[in-house]
């Protein structure tokens, strides 16, 4: 046991095929929950893959999400310009009353309320874009250009108040923030630096004529000068829903559409009960397995966690989609069932960091299934799952292209 | 029974809604959990449970009155 602990294991894990979790999520967590890793960067760091301990450390405030400190892992071949890594004077949103009150002045936005008030035109857009695909000439089409990716850039951008015509760009901006090693320190440094100064072109230009919209909003509070959202935190809390809010939940389309159609009676399940799509869609995100390692965090004290001694100053992985084929807490986990009931998988993370854009992902996805069984019935993969193209290199895993026709 | 929620902890999901929409809500200004009823009667005891387990934070309990 203590053998295997020490055991150097190199990040990302090998697979056998893009769905398939890698072999060592269940190795790890039966004989070794607090492994020794080497992340892309070259740093070091343990990783977590039981749900308790993942779930224990996420709402355990000793573990902060802060990683811009001289003695935290660096995650990606980035270093300190990655993800996480990056320092960012005058935004204090990242962890502790900071993030509190960031998180209370932006969380309004996506209360379950304001989001279910946001559903027809989520709907609607769905509508107009399967309009669109289906009036291709052409099949197969691909579901990522055309479907997964432009309904939450679309929703994101008109909540933020970003104009359409600017939506083709943020694709790009958004990859290099995100990547694992897909680019170096000098591309995410200067990508990062465009889409600030997109930004802030924005910005300045909703500052002299506001509208009805996110971005608006929280000029106004910035503008009011009372210590609740500096210029700087600003530009971070936009450029970091714009990120969020597309990338994941685009990369989550393309992969509920991969699991519910390779194997396709979990698809035919859903056209005979398309009550069970809110259920769908909270089992599809505890399946998915794509995610390349998980959520960091820094042990700003030592602490037990389950059968292990967190020291003070490690970096700690949380493997969330280990976490949720956790045996321990999900019956037969490694089966895809629409009716689980008590899904409360770790998929949004938990704790103070908890998904904020969750409501609103979990819309979207709703109404893209949705609209997919109403029109498509005869939904089909167009090439074999094993031939699906995974996309490389980032954080948020996903596919390529997800070819499909009916 | 009395449910309890703990603001400082709670991060404004909306879970609780989902479990118990007559039990639970959201406020307007900040996105925390309003408890619509402190002291449900036996037969709503069950939906308090399922939203003490769905809450991500663990920012609700259960105490005996
Ligand atoms: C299926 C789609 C999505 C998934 C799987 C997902 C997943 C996650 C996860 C795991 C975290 C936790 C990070 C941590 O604990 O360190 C997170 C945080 C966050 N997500 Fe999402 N997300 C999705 C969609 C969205 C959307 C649509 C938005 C919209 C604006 C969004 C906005 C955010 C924000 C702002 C945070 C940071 C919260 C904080 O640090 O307090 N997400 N997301
Ligand atoms: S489920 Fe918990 S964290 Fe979410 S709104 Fe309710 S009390 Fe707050």
């Amino acid at each position: 046991m203590s053998n295997q602990a020490d055991e150097l294991r190199d990040l990302p894990f090998p697979r056998s095929a893009p769905m398939e979790p890698p072999v060592e999520w269940a190795e790890l967590r039966e004989k070794c929950p607090f492994a020794a890793v080497r992340l892309p960067s070259g740093d070091r760091a343990r990783m977590l893959t039981r749900y308790e301990d993942v779930r224990k450390v996420l709402t355990d405030p000793r573990f902060s999400r802060d990683l811009a400190r001289p003695d935290a892992a660096r995650l990606t071949t980035a270093g300190d310009q990655g993800f996480m890594n990056a320092r960012r004077p005058g935004v204090d949103i990242t962890d502790g009353p900071g993030h509190t009150r960031w998180r209370r002045l932006v969380g309004r936005t996506f209360t379950m309320k304001r989001v279910e008030g946001l559903r027809p035109r989520i709907g609607a857009m769905v509508d107009e874009l399967l309009d669109a695909m289906t009036a291709h000439q052409g099949r197969p089409v691909d579901l990522v250009p055309n479907l997964a990716l432009p309904l939450p850039v679309g929703v994101i951008c008109e909540l933020l108040g970003v104009p359409a015509s600017d939506q083709g760009r943020f694709t790009e901006w958004a990859n290099q923030m995100l990547s694992l090693t897909r680019y170096d320190a000098d591309e995410v440094a200067a990508g990062r630096a465009e889409f600030a100064a997109y930004m802030t072109g924005l910005i300045a230009a909703k500052r002299a004529e506001p509208g009805d919209d996110l971005l608006s909003e929280l000029i106004s509070v910035t503008d009011a000068e009372d210590g609740r959202l500096s210029e700087a935190e600003l530009l971070a809390t936009s450029m970091s829903l714009l990120a969020a809010g597309h990338e994941t939940t685009a990369s989550m389309i393309g992969k509920m559409a991969a699991i519910l159609l390779s194997h396709r009676e979990r698809y035919e399940t859903l056209l005979a009960d398309p009550s069970l799509v809110p259920a769908a869609v909270e089992e599809v995100i505890r399946f998915d397995a794509m995610s390349e390692f998980g959520l960091p965090r820094y042990a700003t004290e030592t602490v037990e966690v389950g059968e292990s001694v967190v020291e003070k100053g490690t970096t700690v992985l949380l493997s969330l989609q280990a976490a949720n084929r956790d045996q321990s807490v999900f019956a037969s986990p490694e089966t895809w069932d629409a009716h689980r009931g008590d899904n409360h998988h770790l998929g949004f993370s938990a704790g103070a960091h908890f998904c904020m854009g969750s409501p609103l992902a979990r819309v979207e996805l709703q109404e893209v299934l949705a609209g997919l069984l109403r029109r498509l019935p005869t939904l089909r993969l167009a090439v074999p799952a094993e031939q699906l193209r995974r996309r490389e290199g980032l954080l948020v895993g996903g596919y390529e292209s997800v070819p499909v026709t009916w | 029974m009395r449910v309890i929620t703990e603001e400082d902890k709670c991060c404004g999901s909306g879970l609780c809604v989902i479990a118990a929409p007559e039990l639970f809500d959201q406020r307007d200004s900040d996105g925390v959990v309003v408890v619509l009823d402190e002291t449900p009667g036996a037969d709503r005891h069950d939906a308090v449970r399922k939203a003490v387990a769905a809450c991500p934070a663990a920012a609700i309990r259960l105490a005996r009155q």
